[in-house]
């Protein structure tokens, strides 16, 4: 079986942990092997989550710079800082809405123009899918279903062999019972967003 | 029922490392579980503390590694299987423990999970605890993925059974926190009751009975190490010509890379799961198979080092490489790349390694180093110190979330050695220097090893101030609870231990305890304890905002705003606090109300009181 490899990366809090731990039970779920690496402890007070997912015949849990099938930027920044994990060929799907570092607050760094960022990416890699998860998950009416947005992104982009109804499902098993219609029209917004991309 | 406690042989999770091998503890029929937390072990015995009541088995949150040890030693000792988990620099507050514990031997198995954290990711240092299965003679295995995590916590109580001594069951980083899927087994009956049976002139480790135990124990060692010839971790896959030698996680990029690279056919991969013994005739025989041998190990060159000792005494010469000469690293973690490039190089084919995109015109990205959080009390009692203490004295720290005030501006910490040491550390500053000292330790690490530390301070008359960061849990290693807590609404019946009483008691004269979000009774207390000749005590209590919404005692938050009429941009908020929910637009102070949740200290210190709740 052809082996993806897919980056997820964000900020502390984002909740990207989760989503990359949804593709991996959706791919047990459905007999594709997987395995999933994240970063827990002092890595996650506010500061940059990155967590790995390895689709296929691979058993390294995680994936070297320049060889990612697909990179999932949470926040635009971080998508631009985790560009040394793609290659020509990789797909990019980032969410646009920024969420500056405090360092930036105090003087220590510029945040970049979210523009040329994104033109940088977008000259260096296959594609890039560029969305405003953050709206689209305030319009599904729960500001911190950003993950199951960038998760529909990810099923709609078609990169990885896993379909819709298969990831609703694991959705449905791990999302509390007051969250999961807005989880799941979160997730749809970001099918359809991806599409469009 | 716990997912983890089905009863369901065959049914396959995915599952986090740690929980395989809590899973595989579960399987094994343990009867008791201590550990004290420390990524990357933690969610080993937090997942041990959802479960235990329901499966019948002891656990405890110990107060430190080598309590733990102990713990563990007892009931393996009497007969009932037990199991400690701890992070790698855990391992050296219990090596004195497990080094007599390798004499004492143990009547049921006895398993010591440790977690090496290559690349240090959450660590002071990343030493290679594969040496402490040298130092003490006790027999290692390392795992490669998470079924084996699982799996090979069940074989570590029966290979520790078999030779009567506690295993060494070795981790990384990689494995505790990857997931992957697992089979279930089935459920051996838990057994957490045994009986002592007394044999002083074996278990009393005195000069006349230990002559006896290390002899003993290198009887047990060679029974180990006829283990490791026969046992199916140590596997040889493949028959090529070219040697590859791996352990634990990199027995994956190895895998990946032969693969990648079509290079199947040309290699014999040596896995060596049962690492310590290593088992030497199975080597000579691989050894005498291959042309040239390649050793792939992250950390120190501890199999390129003994294989190369092997070769040595029987006569084999080819080239056995690993670190070093352009090849491995010591330093850091390896990855599937670093892996590939290694092997197609020092094998001599084409690298098939994707290009990384052309980085060149990619701006200076701004930093965005972990923080403390949005209304963490720790920030407003480091503002409290700073404002009387100033930058000039030296000010020790220890480990735990506060570690993070040392990046500026609040620059609160000069030094960190180790768990306790901060305390230790000011003893000597305070004799070796004039400078004023102030250190800085937690509530969990306080117990942890703080209070021998300070017992020195007011023994040997040393003049500085103490400040316990008493945030009511163990928050860096995620929300554990530690004496000072009251686990009463966790469903858990512990006794709960003032930490002033026993400052007291320890006879500190200067005790106080102050709510650091009331920045003047902060300043105050500061200012007292500077004034006091001799040991002084600051106990700086106040909940951590994370774990108080954990466990919804957090009061509604409120977040504040600035004001832009009355604010006149002295900064001082942004610039001495550097809390994560202020911010600057078009050069105005702002706040994010989505993570302010009201502690009112930049309010406090607001020179105009430009800072307001906000009205809903």
């Amino acid at each position: 079986m052809e082996t993806k490899r897919i980056v997820f990366v964000g900020v502390g809090g984002q909740g990207n942990i989760l989503a990359s731990r949804l593709v991996g039970e959706a791919c047990v779920a459905a007999g594709i092997p997987a395995v999933v690496s994240e970063i827990h402890g002092m890595a996650q007070r506010g500061g940059i989550v990155e967590t790995d997912v390895v689709i296929g015949d691979a058993t390294s849990p995680i994936v070297s710079r320049g060889e990612a099938d697909i990179l999932i930027g949470f926040e635009p920044s971080e998508a631009l800082r985790a560009l040394n994990k793609c290659n020509e060929n990789t797909v990019v799907i980032t969410n646009i809405q920024p969420l500056p570092p405090f360092t930036v607050a105090i003087g220590q760094g510029t945040y970049p123009d979210i523009d040329k960022a994104l033109d940088l990416i977008r000259a260096r890699v296959r594609s890039l899918i560029s969305l405003n998860g953050n709206e689209l998950a305030e319009k599904a009416g729960n500001p911190l279903s950003l993950n199951m947005v960038m998760l529909g992104a990810l099923v709609g982009s078609k990169v990885v062999p896993l379909d819709e109804s298969a990831l609703k499902e694991t959705i449905a098993k791990s999302t509390k019972q007051v969250f999961l219609e807005s989880n799941l029209k979160a997730f749809d917004f970001g099918v359809s967003a991806s599409r469009v991309g | 029922m716990h997912k983890l406690l089905e009863d369901s042989p065959g049914k396959e999770m995915l599952l986090l490392g740690n929980e395989a091998i809590a899973r595989g503890a579960i399987e094994a029929g343990i009867g008791l579980a201590s550990c004290y937390p420390g990524t990357p072990s933690s969610e080993i015995p937090d997942t041990f503390f959802t479960l235990y009541q329901e499966a019948g088995f002891y656990f405890e949150y110990s107060t430190n590694e080598k309590v733990a040890l102990e713990v563990a030693a007892g009931a393996a000792v009497s007969g009932v299987r037990s199991i400690v988990t701890m992070k790698h620099v855990g391992m050296n507050v219990a090596s004195d423990a497990l080094m007599t514990m390798a004499y004492l031997g143990v009547n049921a198995g006895m398993v010591v999970i440790n977690a090496d954290d290559p690349f240090l990711f959450s660590s002071q240092n990343e030493q290679d605890n594969r040496y402490y299965a040298r130092l003490s003679g006790l027999p290692m295995i390392e795992p490669v993925n998470a079924q084996e995590m699982k799996d090979m916590t069940i074989a570590a109580f029966d290979i520790s059974e078999q030779l009567k001594l506690p295993i060494i069951l070795r981790t990384t980083t990689r494995l505790n926190h990857l997931r992957g899927a697992v089979k279930f087994g089935p459920k051996r009956e838990i057994k957490p009751k045994g009986f002592f049976k007394k044999d002083p002139f074996h278990y009393v480790a005195i000069p006349a009975v230990s002559r006896n135990l290390h002899k003993l124990l290198l009887e047990k060692y060679n029974q180990a190490w006829e283990l490791s010839e026969n046992s199916g971790y140590n596997q040889i896959i493949g028959d090529g010509p070219w040697g590859i030698v791996t352990n634990g996680v990199s027995m994956n990029y190895v895998q990946d890379a032969v693969k990648d690279l079509g290079i199947g056919e040309k290699v014999t991969v040596l896995r060596l799961g049962f690492s310590h013994p290593m088992p030497e005739r199975m080597i000579e025989k691989y050894l005498r198979t291959v042309e040239k041998v390649l050793v792939v190990e992250e950390l120190e060159p501890v199999m390129e080092n003994e294989i190369r000792s092997i070769a040595q005494s029987k006569g084999i010469g080819i080239s056995i490489k690993g670190k070093g000469d352009g090849l491995f690293p010591r330093l850091y973690e390896y990855d599937p790349g670093i892996v590939r490039k290694t092997i197609s190089s020092y094998f001599g084919v084409s690298d098939t390694t994707p290009v990384m995109v052309d980085m060149s015109e990619v701006p200076e990205l701004p930093g965005r180093p972990p923080n403390l959080c949005a209304g963490c009390p720790h920030r407003a009692m480091y503002y409290a110190i700073k404002q009387v203490y100033g930058s000039e004295a030296i000010y020790p720290s220890d480990i735990g979330c506060y570690t993070l005030g040392v990046l500026p501006p609040l620059s609160m910490a000069d030094i960190v050695i180790c768990m306790g040491g901060s305390v230790g550390s000011s003893c000597g500053f305070t004799a070796a220097t004039d400078q004023e000292v102030v250190a800085f330790i937690g509530d969990s690490t306080f117990f942890h090893a703080g209070i021998p530390a300070l017992v020195n301070a007011v023994h040997n008359n040393h003049n500085f101030t103490l400040v316990i960061l008493d945030n009511g849990t163990t928050a860096m290693t995620g929300h554990q609870p530690h004496p000072g807590v009251d686990t009463t609404p966790m469903g858990v019946d512990t006794k709960t231990l003032s930490i002033e009483s026993l400052v007291r008691g320890l006879g500190v004269e200067h005790v106080e305890v102050v709510n650091p979000l009331q920045v003047k009774k902060a300043i105050a207390a500061a200012q007292a304890a500077k004034e006091f000749e001799g040991i002084s005590v600051i106990i700086s209590k106040e909940l951590c905002p994370l774990f108080a919404r954990a466990v919804k005692k957090a009061k509604k938050a409120r977040p504040f705003y600035v004001n832009q009429d009355k604010c006149k941009k002295h900064m001082d908020c942004i610039n001495l606090l550097a809390c994560p929910a202020m911010y600057i637009e078009k050069g105005r102070t702002m706040i994010d109300e989505s993570l302010c949740i009201g502690c009112t200290v930049c309010a406090q210190i607001c020179p105009e009181n430009a800072i307001m709740p906000l009205k809903k």
